[in-house]
């Protein structure tokens, strides 16, 4: 008989079909748990629907996912929250008219009735982001940088123990940049697994432990960070033949 | 000053009014203005703070005041125990119509409810042994004077307002301008939207059914033209809350008021021509005024502070 170990999470085989266009096909990769999975692909190759799947925004076409030895791929988004899988968004979504404090408040409200044990859990996450400051802004006021960081925030505020960062660092200038992977690295340290799409090389390298390079909805190649940005593939999917 | 003395100004004020403006006729506008605070704090926690703005709020308006008027018509019963039923009906029905509209957004949802208040006016219209049709429900009011009414429907708004309040201050409040917000955001949140959205509609719904249900002890007939006018309540709801000031605390009850006074004003003095007037009225306050009366205080009550402090508060707590 076999036995088998059941992974952190688990994403096996999946498929989604928009009409005739496949987004993504036949994706499989495994993560345990505090590990941190970067995923790679050019422009449209299906990072960004890879994410919303396994938020259970779209439905599958084909495949499961697995989390902490439950399938989730046929829960809705706030379960599949509740159950421990936060995300950020690439294009960022503040609650404008919130507060920054009330925005990571609307996280900490998961996992607690009480206003004021959310307020106090907001606070410490503020302060671990570095947005204290700016907690009695409007969230639709403040700065893409800053804006990026209340998406982590609000996600963290939900207390996941998987987290989905989608393009943190994309539109940061450098200083900004070295900040946003100062925080991911904390929150890896913190024990939270993480799945993170970026382009920059520099964020990816950084603190990625495997990288999964994906193009067309396909895996071109997953391993060590270092083996799958030299893959001649992958090389090739991003430069074009010439450079392969 | 402590938080809640203006609150406490505004109630003792409000106690004393009808003993000053002694005239049945002025007696009766101000209960006319409770009512529509009521309606318009029950539709805005739905449309302001939740951001579902529902264009068929007469359905339960009327569902209130057809409990009460039924119960009185057909069954002999008190229609003072349509002040317990009506909400409870309004709310009940409220709960199959929101599992069925919530799946719509945005302008969607507000058609879908739109249509909802024109099904519930013709089935009223129609459904003639039930409702005795276009002919309405005449009742004998057991109570003629003005005043008793007047703080039956203050409590009704103190009722209202302090509903709302408790509701937006808690994990609630959070959850519904969360919702209003960004939808996705808050479900990825792990908010249970469709829920939360539910709860607002129930509130909102209870609270709309307990005007309905004191409007027909109050006028004493009613007719499902009238009740579930969608010109007349549905949409005059609307007004008088984006008047006031959405999503603010005393923006209906500002909103009611105005409304009041001034098609009163028109009325008498324009004639059929007061419509008119009011929506060259509505027009400008849109334009002038978009986030109404109490929302545009506090957007200049926000800029003083950010100036003073240096810093910006800011927050759906605010009114």
């Amino acid at each position: 008989m076999e036995v088998r170990k059941v992974a952190f999470f688990e994403v096996k085989h999946i498929v989604k079909n928009f009409g005739g266009l496949c987004a993504v096909n036949d994706i499989s990769f495994t993560l345990e748990k505090g590990r941190v999975l970067g995923l790679i692909g050019p422009n449209g190759s299906g990072k960004t629907t890879l994410f919303n799947l396994i938020n259970g925004f779209f439905p599958l076409t084909a495949g499961e996912i697995h989390f902490k030895g439950r399938r989730i791929d046929l829960l809705p988004t706030h379960m599949i929250c509740t159950l421990g899988i936060a995300r950020t968004f690439q294009v960022v979504k503040p609650l404008k008219r919130m507060s920054v404090l009330e925005n990571v408040m609307a996280g900490a409200f998961l996992r607690t009735a009480s206003v004021s044990v959310a307020r106090q859990r907001a606070l410490e996450i503020l302060d671990f982001c570095d947005l204290s400051g700016k907690r009695e802004m409007d969230a639709g006021k403040l700065t893409i940088a800053d804006r990026k960081r209340l998406e982590i925030a609000r996600a963290l505020a939900t207390e996941p123990e998987l987290l989905l960062l989608d393009e943190t660092a994309a539109g940061l200038n450098p200083k900004e940049t070295e900040e946003a992977v100062e925080i991911i690295r904390k929150i890896r340290d913190a024990g939270i697994a993480i799945i993170i799409v970026e382009h920059k090389m520099k964020v990816i390298m950084g603190v990625s432990e495997k990288i999964l390079a994906i193009n067309f909805g396909r895996e071109i190649v997953q391993g060590e960070p270092r083996e799958v940005i030299n893959h001649p593939e992958v090389i090739k999917a991003y430069l074009g033949d010439y450079y392969a | 000053m402590k938080r809640w003395y203006p609150s406490a100004a505004v109630l003792a004020v409000a106690l004393v009014l009808p003993w000053i403006f002694r005239a049945p006729y002025y007696q009766h506008i101000l209960i006319t203005i409770l009512i529509w605070a009521v309606m318009g704090t029950a539709w805005n926690l739905l449309g302001g703070y939740a951001g579902q703005v529902s264009f068929g709020h007469a359905a339960f308006f009327g569902l209130g005041a057809y409990t009460a008027g039924i119960l009185a018509a057909h069954f002999n019963i008190s229609p003072w125990w349509g002040m317990l039923l009506g909400p409870l009906v309004a709310s009940l029905i409220s709960v199959p119509v929101g599992l069925i509209c919530f799946r719509l957004r945005g302008p969607y949802f507000a058609l879908a409810m739109l249509a909802l208040g024109e099904i519930f006016r013709l089935v009223f219209i129609n459904w003639v042994s039930l409702t005795s049709g276009a002919r309405g429900i005449m009742i004998i009011p057991r109570i003629t004077a003005k005043i008793p009414y007047y703080y039956m429907a203050l409590l009704l708004l103190l009722i209202a307002l302090v509903t709302v309040d408790l509701l937006i201050k808690s994990k609630c409040g959070f959850y519904f301008v969360s919702i209003r917000e960004d939808q996705d955001a808050a479900e990825s949140l792990g908010v249970p939207t469709t829920r939360y959205k539910l709860y607002a509609l129930l509130a909102s719904a209870f609270l709309t059914g307990l005007a309905g249900a004191f409007y027909m002890n109050y006028i004493a007939f009613i007719d499902p033209n009238v009740v579930f006018s969608l010109t007349n309540v549905s949409v005059m709801i609307i007004l008088v809350v984006m008047l006031g000031g959405v999503a603010t605390r005393w923006g209906p009850t500002v909103g009611a008021a105005i409304y009041i006074v001034l098609s009163e004003l028109f009325r008498t003095s324009l004639g059929s021509a007061s419509v008119l007037a009011f929506g060259v009225l509505v027009c400008l306050v849109i334009m002038f005024l978009p986030n109404g009366l109490v929302g545009e205080l506090e957007m200049v009550k926000k800029a003083i502070q950010a100036r003073t402090n240096g810093s910006e508060k800011s927050g759906l707590l605010r009114g």
